[in-house]
């Protein structure tokens, strides 16, 4: 498209003449949308639409009618990441799941005669297809606002946002809304910070406005560091201007002209995305000096992370951007007042950011018509670990988790039991089976001892121990923690070592109060939120899953079979056959025997890999693990009682 | 790990053109010291403690400061990087479908740990936290190429594929 041709970019009649006439070209153009995500891209996705590409090019070169219809686009993230690569095509919404490289001729072919190719579609429990993307159960549960428009544009084209309305919503707030208005429609909207605490945006835009001097910033916080989200990075890299949008909307109400956007280390595609963003739009004069001839100035720059997860705090980043480590302080002033080079400084969250357009464009009562009356809007959650369907979800605030898990989830994995959910990160906390009716938003994951955090939603089922899981979220934490307070730092080390101790078959019956009891110090003591939420994986854990600790602590057991050092294998002999294939195996040679007698695991020098009774032939089956009370290793205890731990 | 226990690293010319010139870039800049040390630690492969001193010279700040900052976050290395760089993510969602044993086989097979490099500096190890592809875990990254759903037992296989 003549991106060049197209000059500055005067106002809002402006951007609807020029999102009509892009429309209008699009008219009666058949839309082939391949999702460029970085899950489909591990999938290939870049080479399936290398080969689409080809097919279509050699159908315009034979002059079929039609071929020259059809668009290619390389989208950002749809979501659906289990099945990728996703394809949809526009305008029918066809929805093509797991394409193939070698699929695309008949793509192609099928889009060229509006059919369909039957053997890429969605297939429901009963085998029959369904055609429309909105149909499949994993999107027909959804409601999405923010992310719809992640399947239906370039990301790397800014007239493709411009073509479904963007910039509409800055233009509107620059030339009929005084930054007094602007703040009052946020405010009004009770938009809750997505990013994890949940702060309400409007008041953190009007302290930062009403904060004493001329210099303000803004900040975009893309460090997402929870493990298990992603979504922050699938907007950046899907739809990078509608974050921009709401940056730009957020400075002008507040009185900012510079903006920083941080995105993590990990994130390349990110950063990548939204510095082209960023280009574009200063081309069209939607970014730099007088934008819009409104008179208002904004400029923005990405600072690339260097990977550290303490750095996601506000204090903390702000010191990162500017150049030290990054580490969080005290906030009895707060960076709303004094931030950034000590300024007046605003951070939202990527979502937050990408919510404003929609609530400038449609109104604060619209925006409220979705969601609690405590929560409003839509929240997008990664899905992931052990359910059928992993990805990236937007529903309204208020589903329950049971309809996540099993509506849009499809259920839990190999039609095992369901355990717990972890959300919020390593700062959220685990919800059992009884509070799965639980609707999700701001506050009633706080009741239930969790929190929404940016949006993590990790599946576990019966194979998994709810011990191992704290003690791998409590050694993520104590790893990351910045070590600038005592408690966070020597608490979460101790409540490392009680962990380790558990796991290990040598908890002891105290450990449960010392667990709680270092809890109490860290939720009280900590600088920053960080070591200020550890405590509530310990917590939830110990609430709903408290005799998981008491078998490791009484019993010496793992119920999940998941400890190693509290399971053990062993070769029954009426079923061993002794065919050897286990003595093979065996990476310590643990396991003895001669063919055709019965084996046995010396359990001093067994590892508990597992590996003999992957190997052990199913009609024979004669390896089993166990766990329970066995004879504790002396020898161990006397060790540990050397370290006077 | 000591400052002394590292190797002495004598910059090359070419290194220290390098240096001057994205130092020369964000000199007058506010808040240049991580972007600078970004940008040397690609050129260059990592951060060794000559760099640093220079690097402080140059932005006249203190040694000190550098050090704290090249060694706060994760991604900067004083260690030089292998020829491949093997990252193995245990994010949660990788964590609870297996990460930690594809983690453990690498270390046993390249008898290094995390945050090491081969004798033969073929291969570096890292762990990561979450990369964010957590609906294809457990994954692990070689030079920036994502290997989805890996099993343990295919983890070698791909990872001696890159020794040709």
């Amino acid at each position: 498209m003549s991106e060049k041709e197209i000059k500055k970019i005067s106002g809002l009649e402006d951007l609807v003449k020029i999102s009509e006439k892009l429309k209008s070209l699009m008219e009666g153009k058949t839309v082939i949308s391949i999702c460029s995500g970085t899950g489909c891209k591990a999938y290939s996705s870049d080479d399936v639409h290398g080969k689409i590409v080809e097919e279509l090019q050699k159908k315009i070169k034979e002059s079929k009618t039609n071929a020259d219809n059809i668009v290619i686009k390389k989208t950002g993230c749809h979501g659906y990441c289990e099945r990728g690569p996703i394809m949809v095509i526009h305008p029918g919404q066809t929805c093509y799941l797991g394409v193939k490289p070698e699929d695309a001729p008949d793509i192609v072919e099928s889009a060229i005669n509006e059919k369909v190719v039957e053997k890429l579609l969605y297939k429901d429990e009963n085998g029959s297809s369904i055609e429309k993307e909105n149909d499949i159960p994993f999107y027909k549960h959804q409601q999405r606002i923010i992310f719809d428009c992640n399947a239906k544009i370039d990301p790397y084209s800014i007239d493709d946002y411009i073509m479904i309305g963007g910039y509409q919503a800055l233009a509107k707030a620059l030339k009929e809304m005084p930054p007094d208005k602007v703040l009052s429609e946020v405010k009004k909207s009770n938009l809750r910070g997505r990013g994890g605490g949940g702060f309400a945006t409007g008041l953190k835009w009007e302290t930062t406005k009403n904060a004493a001097g001329d210099t303000k910033y803004v900040i975009v916080n893309a460090d997402e560091g929870d493990p298990g989200a992603y979504m922050d990075r699938s907007i950046l890299e899907g739809n990078p201007h509608s974050v921009l949008e709401g940056l730009i909307i957020a400075a002008y109400t507040i009185g900012a002209n510079h903006g920083y956007i941080y995105v993590r280390q990990e994130y390349p595609f990110a950063v990548k995305s939204i510095e082209n963003a960023i280009e574009n739009a200063r081309e069209y004069g939607l970014l730099g000096k007088n934008i819009m001839n409104s008179g208002f100035d904004f400029d923005v720059k990405v600072h690339r992370g260097a990977g550290a997860f303490v750095s996601g705090e506000s204090s903390a980043l702000m010191a990162a951007v500017e150049g030290n480590v990054g580490e969080p302080r005290l906030k009895y002033i707060h960076t709303a007042v004094s931030g950034l080079w000590s300024k007046p400084t605003n951070l939202n969250n990527v979502e937050t950011y990408a919510n404003i357009p929609h609530i400038i464009n449609n109104g604060a009562e619209w925006f409220r018509s979705t969601g609690t009356p405590g929560s409003s809007g839509t929240k997008i959650f990664s899905l992931v670990g052990k359910v059928n369907n992993t990805g990236l979800v937007e529903v309204p605030m208020g589903v329950t988790l049971r309809d996540i898990i099993y509506k849009i989830g499809g259920g839990i994995k190999g039609g095992k039991k369901f355990k717990a959910v972890q959300t919020g990160g390593p700062s959220g906390g685990v919800i059992p089976e009884a509070l799965l009716d639980l609707p999700v938003d701001f506050d009633e994951l706080y009741k239930a001892g969790s929190m929404m955090g940016s949006g993590g939603m990790i599946v576990m089922d019966e194979s998994d121990c709810m011990v191992n899981v704290a003690h791998y979220f409590i050694k993520f934490l104590a790893d990351e923690s910045c070590g600038k307070c005592v408690p966070c730092r020597e608490g979460l080390r101790q409540l490392l070592y009680i962990y380790e101790r558990i796991i290990n078959g040598q908890g002891q019956v105290e450990d449960l109060k010392l667990l709680e009891d270092l809890c109490i110090l860290l939720e009280n003591a900590s600088l920053c939120a960080l070591g200020g939420t550890a405590q509530n994986i310990v917590v939830t854990t110990l609430k709903y899953f408290r005799q998981e600790y008491g078998a490791h602590i009484y019993y010496k057991a793992c119920p999940a079979m998941v400890c190693k050092p509290l399971i053990r294998y062993e070769i029954s002999s009426d079923k061993c056959s002794g065919c050897t294939r286990c003595v093979k195996v065996c990476p310590v040679d643990a396991i003895s025997g001669k063919p055709k007698e019965a084996h046995a695991i010396d359990q001093s020098l067994c590892i508990k890999c597992g590996a003999c009774m992957e190997e052990c032939p199913e009609k024979y089956s004669a390896i089993a693990k166990s766990t329970g009370i066995f004879e504790y290793e002396k020898e161990k205890e006397a060790v540990f009682a050397d370290k006077g731990q | 790990m000591q400052i002394s226990d590292l190797p002495k690293y004598p910059l090359s010319q070419d290194e220290i053109t390098v240096i001057n010139e994205v130092i020369k870039k964000y000199r007058d800049k506010k808040g240049a010291l991580i972007p600078v040390l970004q940008e040397i630690q690609k050129n260059i492969g990592f951060l060794p403690v000559e760099v640093q001193k220079k690097i402080a010279a140059e932005l006249n700040i203190a040694e000190k400061e550098v050090y704290g900052v090249a060694t706060f976050y994760s991604f900067f290395s004083m260690i030089p990087r292998g020829k491949n760089d093997i990252r193995v993510c245990l994010g949660t969602a990788c964590f609870v479908k297996g990460g930690k044993k594809i983690a453990d086989k690498i270390q046993k097979e390249l008898g290094i740990k995390p945050g090491q490099t081969t004798l033969d500096r073929k291969y570096s190890l890292q762990v990561n936290r979450c990369v964010g592809a957590c609906g294809l875990a457990p994954i692990i990254i070689i030079n920036d190429k994502i290997y989805q759903k890996v099993k343990t037992e295919e983890v070698m296989d791909i990872i001696y594929s890159y020794n040709k």
